[in-house]
C-alpha cells in the first residue's frame, strides 16, 4: 500500500466512492442502456443497488467501530472522520435518498421531465452530504457542501419548461452562490489564523488567542452567515420559500430534509469544531438567528396558501428550533439537535409526500384548498398527513414532540429560560397553520374528484416515513440510543 | 389478568376503536351499535375498579409500572388513589352516556365520529391514570385532537373558530407547564443524579421556595386554562357552544376535570411550599371567587340556552378550585365530589339542551316557553338536572358545595361569605332558565308538537338521575374513598396539620376553663 492511499482511507472513502461511481454510471446508464423513456424507472433500481452498496460500506464501518470499542476512526491524515456523528448523519441520507427517488417516477412523468440525471444527481448530491457529515478538513468540507449545492442547482430547475422552477433555481444559486463566498472567505480567514485548514489545528489556533480577537470575530461572522443561509435560518431564509415553492416537489422533499440536515452536520463540525472556543462571541449571534428564525418562519407561515411555501416557512422555523439545541450546548442540547434533524427530515418528508401525491395531470395540487375533502377522498392519506402536520407541531405522541422535547430540556438544563418560554409559545403559534392543513383536509368541503397518483413508491416513502413519525413518538428508546451513539466523542 | 386492570381499563376504548375502524363505514347501524359495545364495555370493565379498591390504603394501589424511555427516565407508570378512581369512573360513565346521546344527533361521518370519541376516552383515562409525569403530559395532548375534531367537524356554525381557539389556548398553557415539568425533572436530577418522571420521586426534591413558586406557575397556565379559571376561561363559551352535544357533556363532565386533577395531583404534592405561600393562596382563591361571581352573573344575562350552561360551568368549577386551595380537608374532599357532581348535573343540562335542539335546532331561549305542558317527562328531568346544579339538599350538588364552603369557612371566612353568593345567582339563574323555557304558557306554536323523551333518552338520563340522587342522599362511601388521599394531601402541604387540629380541641377547652377561673379569682 502506498502511504498516499492506506487501507484506511479506502475503508472510509467507500460510501462516498460507491455515490460518486452509482452517481456517473447512472448518467452513462441513461443513454447507454435504458435509451427508452419508459425504461427509466429502472434506474430507481439502480440507484437502490447503489445505496445498499453504500449502505454495506457504512455498516462495515460501524461494526469496525463497535467491534474494535473506538470512538472514530480517521482517513487521509485527519481530512476525514467516521465517527457516530457521521455514521448517523449518513444513514438518515441513504434513507432519505431512497424514499425520495422511489416516489420521483410517477411525478416526473406528470410533469414530463422524467430524465436519467435526475437520479444520477441525487446520488451525487448525496456524495457532497456524505463529506459534509464526515469531513473535518475546511477543504473536503467546503468541497462537500458545493457538490451539494451545485446537484440541488440542476435539481431545483429541472421543471425546465416552468418559469417558476427557473426561477426558484436562478435565486438560489446566487444566493447560494453568494453565501458560499462568505463561508470560503471566512474560512481563508481561519487558515491565515492558524496555517492549516484541519479543523483540529484551526481550533487550537483560535483557542490560543483572545477571546474577542476581531480576526476571529470576522472569521466567525463570515462563516456563520454563510452557513445560517444554508440552513435557512432568518435572517438569510429569503431564498428558501422561493426555491421551494419553485422546485419539483420531489425535491423540494429532498432540498428541506437531505440538504437540511447535510448543513446542520456541517454547522456543527465547524461550530463545535474551530469555533467552540469562540463560543462567547457567536452565542448571541445564534440566539438572535435562532429567535429570529421562530419569529419570521412561524409568523410568515400563518398566512401563506400554498403549502410549499407554508413548509418552507415551518422548515425555517425548525431550524430555529435546532439552532436552540446547538444554543444549550450541553450533551442533551447536541442529542436534540440530533433528533431533532432527523425527526424533521422524516416528518417534513412525509408532508411533501402527501403533496407528491396530490400532483396530477390537470392539478399542481399545492395549494391549501386543493386539499379540501381528503378525508372524504383518500382517507389514508388524510390521516398520515395529520400525523405529520401533528409531528411538526410537536404534539405528543408523535416523533416532533420528543425532538422539542429535548432542546426544551437542553435550554432549561443550561438555565436558557426565556429561551425556552420562547420557544414553547411558538408551539402555541405554529399550531395555528398546521391545523389550517388540517382542518382543510377533514372540515372543508370536497372539491378535486380526480384520484391521487399514488405509485407503489409513494406508498412505501409515505408508510415509511409515517411509522417512523409515530413510532418514534410512542416508544423512542431505540432512536434515542442510536442518536445519543452518535455524539459519542 | 388482575394485575393489569389499569392498562385493560385504560386500552379497552383504544381497541374498540381500532375495532371500529376495521367496520364498513357504509354500515352506520353497525358502527353505532359498535361504539356503543366498545363504551359499555370501557364502563364495564372499570367497574372491578370499585370493588377492588382498599379504602383504608395509603398511596396508590394496582400500580403497573414498566420502563417506556430508559433514556429519559420515563415509565408506563399507571396507579389509583381515591380521587382518580372517581374521576375515572365519571370518565367511563359519561362516555357511555355521550356516545349513547350520539345515537340521531350524528348523522355524518358516524364512524370518524365514534372513533374520535374512544380515542379520547382512552386519553382521559390515562390522564387520570399516570403516575409518570411525561406520561401524564402524552395524554394531556392526545386529547386535545380528538376534541379539536369534534368541535371542528361536527360542530355549530362558529365550530371552526370554537375548535381552533380550543386547541391554541389549551396548548399554549401546556407547553408553558411542560418546562416547569422539566425544572422540576432537573431538580430532582441535580439532588438525586436520577433522571425520572415518577410523581413518587419527584415528590421527594426539595426547591427553593422562590423556584417552587415559578413552576408552580408554569402548572397553573396549564391547569388553569384546562380548568378554566378566570381569566382564561374564554374559550369555554365557544367550545361548548359549537361543540356538538356528546362533545360539551365530555368537555365539561371529564375534560375541565383535568385541570382540577392536576391542580390536586401534581401542584399541591410537588410543590407544596409554594401551595401554601400566602400571596399563591390568595391569588388562586381570589381568582376562585371572581370566577363564582363573574360566571353567574354572565349566566344572568345569556339568552343563548346553551352557553348559559357552559358559563355556569365556569362558576361551578370556581368552587372545586376554591376547595383546594382552601386547603383543609373538607375543602378539597367536597372539591372533587364537587367536580363528580358538577360532570353528572352540568351533563345532564348539555344533554337537556341536546334533546331540544334536536328538536327545534335553536338553542335561543326566547324560542321556547312553556314546554312542560308538551314534554312533561323532559320538564321533570329538567327540574331534576337544575336543582342538583343548583344545590338543593337530597341531591348532589348541595353535598358538594356545602363541603367545599364549610372547608372554606374553616380557612376563612370572608372567602365563605363571597362564595356563598355565588350559590344564590346560581339559584337564580337556573330557576329563571327554567321557568322561562318550561314554565307559562306556549307561545310559540313551533313548540306545540315536540314529542317528549324517548326510551333511549330516559336511558341517556336515567343512570345520571340515580347517581345524582345517590350522592345526594348517601355520599358516605365517596367520602370514605376520598379520605386518605385527601389526608396525604393536606398532610404533604402543612404538615402536623391533623395533629394540631387534634391538639386544639382540648386545648381551647382549656383555655376557656383557665380563663373563666381567672374570671373568678378577680
Amino acid at each position: 500500500m502506498s502511504q498516499y492511499y492506506t487501507s484506511t482511507d479506502h475503508f472510509v472513502l467507500i460510501p462516498a466512492l460507491m455515490l460518486a461511481l452509482f452517481g456517473c454510471a447512472v448518467l452513462l446508464f441513461d443513454f447507454l442502456i435504458f435509451p427508452h423513456p419508459k425504461q427509466r424507472k429502472w434506474l430507481i433500481v439502480f440507484l437502490i443497488i447503489g445505496e445498499i452498496f453504500t449502505g454495506a460500506g457504512l455498516w462495515r464501518q460501524q461494526s469496525f467501530l463497535s467491534s474494535y470499542g473506538l470512538n472514530e476512526l480517521t482517513a487521509f491524515n485527519g481530512t476525514l472522520t467516521i465517527d457516530g456523528f457521521a455514521l448517523f448523519f449518513n444513514w438518515l441520507f441513504v434513507l432519505l435518498s431512497v424514499l425520495v427517488a422511489i416516489v420521483s417516477y410517477r411525478y416526473l412523468e406528470i410533469e414530463n421531465e422524467h430524465h436519467g440525471e435526475y437520479y444520477g444527481l441525487i446520488l451525487l448530491a448525496q456524495c457532497g452530504m456524505f463529506f459534509m457529515a464526515t469531513g473535518t478538513d475546511l477543504i473536503t468540507l467546503f468541497l462537500g457542501l458545493e457538490l451539494t449545492a451545485l446537484s440541488f442547482y440542476v435539481m431545483v430547475g429541472f421543471l425546465r419548461t416552468q418559469k417558476r422552477s427557473n426561477e426558484a433555481a436562478m435565486k438560489y444559486l446566487l444566493l447560494g452562490a453568494f453565501s458560499s463566498g462568505l463561508l470560503v472567505y471566512g474560512f481563508s480567514l481561519f487558515y491565515g489564523l492558524s496555517g492549516s485548514t484541519k479543523i483540529v489545528d484551526v481550533a487550537d489556533a483560535l483557542a490560543a488567542r483572545e477571546p474577542g480577537d476581531p480576526l476571529v470575530v470576522l472569521a466567525m461572522a463570515a462563516v456563520a452567515v454563510g452557513v445560517l443561509f444554508k440552513v435557512s435560518a432568518a435572517p438569510f431564509h429569503m431564498w428558501a420559500p422561493d426555491a421551494y415553492e419553485g422546485a419539483p416537489t420531489t425535491i423540494t422533499a429532498f432540498l428541506a430534509t437531505g440538504s437540511k440536515a447535510a448543513s446542520f452536520a456541517f454547522l456543527m463540525r465547524i461550530f463545535l469544531g474551530p469555533l467552540e472556543s469562540a463560543r462567547p462571541t457567536w452565542e448571541p449571534l445564534l440566539i438572535g438567528a435562532a429567535v429570529l428564525s421562530l419569529f419570521i418562519g412561524n409568523i410568515a407561515a400563518v398566512t401563506q396558501t400554498n403549502v410549499k411555501r407554508l413548509l418552507a416557512y415551518s422548515s425555517i422555523s425548525h431550524a430555529g428550533y435546532i439552532l436552540l439545541g446547538l444554543i444549550a450546548g450541553n450533551e442533551t442540547g447536541l442529542i436534540g439537535v440530533a433528533v431533532y434533524v432527523a425527526v424533521y427530515a422524516f416528518m417534513t418528508l412525509g408532508a411533501f409526500l402527501v403533496l407528491v401525491a396530490l400532483r396530477r395531470r390537470d392539478l399542481i395540487g399545492e395549494d391549501i384548498e386543493d386539499l379540501a375533502g381528503l378525508m372524504e377522498s383518500s382517507p389514508g392519506y388524510a390521516v398520515l398527513m395529520l400525523i405529520f402536520m401533528l409531528s411538526l407541531a410537536g404534539i405528543p405522541p408523535t416523533a416532533g414532540f420528543i425532538g422539542k422535547y429535548y432542546i426544551l430540556l437542553a435550554l432549561i438544563q443550561t438555565g436558557h429560560y426565556t429561551l425556552a418560554v420562547i420557544a414553547a409559545v411558538f408551539v402555541a403559534v405554529a399550531i395555528y397553520y398546521y391545523f389550517r392543513i388540517v382542518r382543510a383536509m377533514f372540515v372543508s368541503e370536497r372539491k378535486e374528484t380526480a384520484p391521487l397518483a399514488s405509485t407503489f413508491g409513494i406508498k412505501v416513502a409515505l408508510a415509511v416515513s409515517g411509522v417512523l413519525t409515530l413510532g418514534i413518538g410512542i416508544y423512542p428508546d431505540p432512536f434515542l440510543r442510536m442518536a445519543g451513539f452518535s455524539l459519542i466523542r | 389478568m388482575s394485575e393489569h386492570l389499569l392498562s385493560i381499563v385504560l386500552f379497552t376504548p383504544l381497541a374498540g376503536m381500532f375495532v371500529l375502524l376495521l367496520l364498513p363505514s357504509s354500515n352506520r347501524k353497525l358502527i353505532r351499535v359498535w361504539a356503543n359495545i366498545a363504551a359499555f364495555a370501557g364502563f364495564l370493565v372499570s367497574l372491578p375498579l370499585v370493588f377492588r379498591f382498599d379504602r383504608s390504603a395509603e398511596g396508590f394501589q394496582m400500580v403497573e409500572k414498566a420502563p417506556w424511555i430508559p433514556a429519559l427516565g420515563a415509565h408506563y407508570y399507571l396507579g389509583i388513589d381515591g380521587i382518580s378512581l372517581l374521576l375515572v369512573m365519571l370518565t367511563t360513565v359519561t362516555g357511555f352516556i355521550a356516545i349513547l346521546s350520539s345515537w340521531s344527533a350524528i348523522d355524518r361521518y358516524e364512524k370518524q365520529y365514534y372513533a374520535m370519541f374512544l380515542l379520547q376516552q382512552t386519553g382521559m383515562i390515562g390522564v387520570f391514570l399516570s403516575l409518570d409525569f411525561l406520561l401524564f403530559y402524552v395524554f394531556w395532548e392526545i386529547v386535545l385532537v380528538p376534541m379539536y375534531f369534534i368541535i371542528g367537524v361536527w360542530g355549530g356554525p362558529r365550530k371552526l373558530y370554537a375548535a381552533i381557539k380550543f386547541f391554541l389556548y389549551t396548548l399554549a398553557g401546556s407547553v408553558l407547564m411542560l418546562l416547569g415539568i422539566l425544572t422540576l425533572y432537573f431538580q430532582h436530577h441535580a439532588q438525586y443524579g436520577v433522571y425520572t418522571f415518577e410523581i413518587d420521586a419527584l415528590m421527594q426534591t426539595a426547591m427553593p421556595l422562590h423556584l417552587e413558586r415559578w413552576v408552580f406557575w408554569a402548572f397553573f397556565i396549564g391547569f388553569a386554562i384546562k380548568v378554566p379559571m378566570f381569566p382564561f376561561h374564554t374559550w369555554l363559551p365557544d367550545a361548548h357552544t359549537e361543540a356538538p352535544t356528546a362533545g360539551s357533556v365530555i368537555l365539561a363532565a371529564v375534560l375541565l376535570k383535568m385541570g382540577t386533577y392536576g391542580f390536586l395531583r401534581f401542584s399541591l404534592p410537588l410543590l407544596p411550599k409554594a401551595a401554601i405561600d400566602p400571596w399563591i393562596v390568595h391569588v388562586m382563591v381570589g381568582l376562585s371567587i371572581v370566577a363564582i361571581i363573574y360566571g353567574a352573573l354572565v349566566c344572568l344575562m345569556q339568552d343563548d340556552w346553551k352557553k348559559l350552561v357552559a358559563y355556569s360551568s365556569v362558576s361551578h368549577l370556581g368552587f372545586c378550585t376554591l376547595g383546594i386551595f382552601s386547603l383543609t380537608p373538607n375543602g378539597l374532599a367536597g372539591s372533587v365530589i364537587q367536580q363528580i357532581n358538577h360532570g353528572i348535573s352540568t351533563g345532564m343540562l348539555f344533554l337537556i339542551v341536546g334533546v331540544v335542539y334536536e328538536r327545534r335546532h335553536t338553542r335561543l331561549i326566547r324560542e321556547y316557553g312553556g314546554l312542560a305542558h308538551v314534554m312533561p317527562n323532559y320538564a321533570f328531568v329538567f327540574a331534576f338536572a337544575m336543582l342538583s346544579s343548583a344545590g338543593l339538599p337530597l341531591l348532589n350538588g348541595f353535598i358538594g358545595e356545602f363541603t367545599i364552603l364549610q372547608g372554606a369557612f374553616e380557612a376563612n371566612r370572608v372567602w365563605a361569605a363571597f362564595a356563598v353568593t355565588g350559590i344564590i345567582l346560581g339559584a337564580s339563574y337556573l330557576l329563571w332558565l327554567y321557568q322561562r323555557t318550561m314554565l307559562g304558557r306556549i307561545n310559540n306554536p313551533k313548540n306545540l308538537k315536540l314529542p317528549d323523551l324517548n326510551l333511549r333518552e330516559w336511558a341517556v338520563f336515567a343512570p345520571l338521575l340515580v347517581w345524582a340522587l345517590w350522592i345526594g342522599v348517601y355520599p358516605k362511601p365517596y367520602f370514605e374513598i376520598l379520605e386518605k388521599p385527601v389526608a396525604q394531601l393536606v398532610e404533604r402541604v402543612r404538615p402536623g396539620y391533623f395533629e394540631a387540629q387534634a391538639a386544639k380541641a382540648p386545648l381551647e377547652a382549656a383555655q376557656a376553663m383557665e380563663s373563666r377561673m381567672e374570671a373568678g379569682i378577680r
